[in-house]
């Protein structure tokens, strides 16, 4: 880690990569999960709203028919998506300590992926009663 | 270290302002609520997930969650994910408008944060008024 180190300019050694040291693709990604959860939030909303009340019976059949089952479960992984983005980005503004840093981006990755397949996996069991 | 390097250079740059040293502004509020929204809704996925499980497990797991959403503290959860969903979904469209480089100038960025703030709490009035007729209503 010594001897090229001065062929380089800082800025050459940085540019395009980031905080994340992985370029502007999570930018775009955040763009896209956005747009898509607009109309799935909207749907989420109607979904519970509509689950209001009901007996838990009705809301088993209700959320494992497949038109229902289909948009909770797009909404979960887009959402699932667009949050780790989101918390990796808040961890890269403030937390500078490169061991805290490493080990809360893989905390991020750990609980966005248990709270994921955990929901994913009620709405399949929902869906097809096993 | 590569970053010890490059220290001299690094440390004779002008650090930029943080914070503190700006006017608190409307639409700076409101990007520190997109933000705070945001992580709030991340944990508040936990509870979509609790519900999730407890409706695939069965009545009794169902009904404890039933349970806790009629306490004071759960309707108060329930609320406050309400309105950070609505608010985080429409200051992400006026940050999507902003990146068409639209809506910068200094009236119309006014508008569009001012209409986020009044937009999510009107629309979540809204749910909840709806969601309570869906519940009986008045009995």
């Amino acid at each position: 880690m010594s001897a090229p180190l001065h062929m380089r300019t800082p800025t050459r050694r940085v540019r395009g990569l980031g905080a994340a040291h992985s370029g502007t693709g999570l930018f775009w990604h955040q763009r896209i999960t956005s747009v898509a959860g607009i109309p799935l939030t909207i749907a989420l909303v109607v979904i519970v709203v509509a689950l209001l009340g009901r007996s838990h019976a009705a809301v088993v059949q209700i959320l494992g028919s497949p038109l229902v089952a289909i948009v909770m479960l797009l909404f979960i992984i887009n959402s699932a998506y667009h949050m780790w983005i989101g918390m990796q980005e808040i961890i890269l503004d403030y937390v500078h300590d490169e061991k805290w840093k490493l080990m809360s981006l893989m905390a991020n990755t750990f609980f966005v992926i248990v709270v994921t397949f955990a929901s994913v996996y009620a709405i399949l069991k929902l869906s097809f009663g096993v | 270290m590569a970053e010890l390097d490059a220290g001299s250079a690094h440390g004779a740059r002008p650090l930029s302002p943080h914070l503190q040293i700006y006017r608190p502004m409307l639409t700076m509020m409101m990007s520190i609520v997109h933000r705070v929204t945001g992580a709030a809704l991340y944990f508040g996925t936990l509870l979509l997930a609790w519900w999730l499980i407890a409706a695939a497990a069965g009545p009794n797991a169902y009904a404890n969650v039933e349970w806790f959403m009629g306490t004071l503290i759960g309707k108060l959860v329930l609320f406050g994910y309400t309105w950070a969903l609505i608010h985080h979904m429409l200051g992400g469209v006026r940050h999507l408008i902003w990146d068409t480089i639209h809506g910068f100038e200094p009236a119309e960025r006014e508008l569009l944060t001012l209409a986020t703030l009044v937009g999510s709490v009107a629309l979540t009035l809204v749910i909840w008024v709806v969601g309570y007729l869906a519940m009986g209503g008045p009995r």
